[in-house]
């Protein structure tokens, strides 16, 4: 489903990443680890045509290198910023209109509105509230029902458990894994390193800006590196 | 009691029009950064679209339809044409580009129809007055304030009833993630030019009505109005911008009426030192725009 060769951020004189390799067969899910700094977001932020970036960038077999993110959004890549980046002035059903807005006839997203807020029933409480005034876990389950709308092939979730309380981190990392069971191919990027590692079918850990580490998840959990820098073995 | 009344008619009026435009400029600032100075003369060839359609023996209505469609395309020609060779550019360059389209409008027409202003002749039942209990008000008063009021529920339900307007309202908060949504961003901006656009268009009937002529200069003095709308109402705001556009009239008409003769040179100059005054106070304007959260 996603192939990155020998991918290359830079910003101005800085190298946010320095030739990385990724593959992510359909239905799976590659969590990206790392510190602070060590070019996940960046390397998200690549594919999914916010940045410039070189380097070869293949979706569904397809070149995807250097399209805008609204042509890559057409293509079904959606992405669940940092921080959220929710619409805080709209409300949750607004914000969840214009997940859907892109080949959606008006009946169809209703019904896609409707299974979100069935599958996250807070979300249908909250209908009329602005998305600003929700809680950092609603907004989440907000953010991640309005990357949903799309009905994405590719799904890349940055940070998603960021700043959340210990149980609303469960619900997140159950909802992902339950995304992965129904088929969706996913990229997580996360600091919350066992949780991550716990649900992924294959891991890289990132470290300025390459590849230090790579294989299947139970590998990367097991190796010396990861025990010693994330899972505090 | 009576005097004050029909002030207020007449600041509602005013104050209108001003709300249209610096609701106009606060849609594109709000999505592109772009402060855009030119914004006036897209009054001014919606005046010149009127006045050619009324010279051309046109029903006003007619008139009115073509003032709107060259206003609308006015404002998306210059966005193709101008600012979006200029997109992604720091707000001194917008700044200047928007100076340059300006000049450039007002001397095609000062050369090409004529620096001095060209009477619109309005049907006669127009300039007749209605006596509403104590309130004499001017026909054109009143369609002035029925259109504005109609405008802005139009407009009103357009952003929160349609995907484009919702769009557009979220592009305001932070637009490269409505990109991520697969929206196009030259649509969503040309939109923003062409709803810009409109409501100039609708501006311009009302200022050509209220004033029966137009002139190559016609859109600068109220765009400038409208700017300070746009700051006193809070940069980016849409809700802001119609509030700071009826406060901005409100002072105008105001200061005129109310003012002894021997102050009303100053006029201009108290009017700026009031809203100074409010920035001072609410440096981010009297209904600052909404920031995206980012918990």
């Amino acid at each position: 489903m996603l192939a990155v060769r020998d991918l290359k951020v830079r910003y101005g004189a800085v190298e946010a990443v320095r030739g990385l390799d990724l593959s992510l067969a359909r239905g799976q899910l590659l969590a990206l680890l790392g510190a602070n700094g060590a070019g996940k977001t960046s390397t998200l932020a690549a594919i999914a045509g916010l940045v410039p970036a070189a380097g070869r960038i293949e979706i569904a077999g397809e070149t995807a290198g250097g399209l805008p993110p609204e042509t890559l959004a057409r293509r079904g890549v959606a992405l669940v910023p940092e921080g959220r980046r929710l619409f805080a002035g709209l409300t949750v059903a607004e914000n969840l209109t214009l997940g859907g807005a892109v080949h959606t006839p008006p009946a169809e997203r209703r019904r896609r509105v409707a299974a979100m807020e069935e599958r996250f029933p807070v979300l249908a409480e909250r209908r009329h509230q602005k998305a600003g005034l929700l809680s950092g876990g609603e907004q989440q389950m907000l953010a991640l029902a309005r990357a949903l709308m799309a009905g994405p092939r590719l799904l890349l979730l940055d940070e998603p458990s960021l700043g959340l309380a210990p149980q609303m981190v469960e619900r997140v990392f159950d909802i992902v894994a339950g995304l992965k069971a129904e088929g969706l191919t996913i990229l997580l990027v996360e600091q919350n390193v066992p949780m991550s590692l716990a649900i992924a079918d294959q891991a890289v850990v990132l470290a300025n800006g390459r590849a230090a580490l790579s294989g299947p998840a139970a590998e990367v959990a097991a190796s010396d590196h990861v025990r010693r820098a994330y899972l505090a073995a | 009691m009576d005097l004050i009344l029909q002030q207020m008619v007449n600041a509602v009026s005013l104050g209108g029009i001003y709300a249209l435009l610096a609701l106009g400029l606060a849609v594109v600032f709000s999505i592109v950064r772009l402060i855009n100075f030119a914004h006036g003369e897209v009054m001014t060839v919606a005046g010149y679209g009127i006045w050619i359609a009324l010279a051309s023996a046109w029903p006003v209505a007619a008139a009115v339809a073509l003032g709107l469609a060259v206003a609308i395309l006015a404002a998306v020609s210059m966005e193709r044409v101008a600012f979006r060779a200029m997109r992604g550019a720091d707000v001194t360059t917008l700044l200047i580009t928007s100076f340059a389209v300006s000049e450039i409008i007002k001397v095609l027409f000062q050369n090409g129809i004529s620096a001095r202003p060209v009477p619109v002749v309005l049907p006669a039942w127009m300039s007749g007055t209605l006596d509403l209990g104590p309130v004499r008000i001017g026909v054109i008063a009143l369609i002035s304030i029925l259109t504005v009021a109609l405008s802005l529920v139009l407009l009103s339900v357009f952003l929160r009833r349609t995907v484009m307007g919702l769009a557009m309202r979220a592009a305001a908060e932070d637009f490269p993630v409505v990109r991520l949504m697969g929206l196009r961003a030259n649509h969503v901006i040309a939109l923003a030019f062409a709803v810009s656009g409109i409501l100039a268009g609708v501006a311009a009937v009302l200022w050509v009505a209220q004033r029966g002529s137009v002139d190559p200069l016609m859109g600068a003095a109220p765009v400038l109005k409208a700017f300070i709308a746009t700051v006193l109402g809070g940069l980016g705001s849409l809700t802001g911008a119609v509030i700071g556009g009826f406060v901005v009239g409100a002072v105008e008409v105001c200061l005129q009426g109310f003012l002894p003769q021997s102050l009303l040179p100053y006029r201009e100059a108290i009017s700026l030192a009031l809203i100074i005054a409010v920035l001072v106070w609410r440096p981010d304007g009297l209904w600052p725009a909404e920031q995206t959260s980012r918990s």
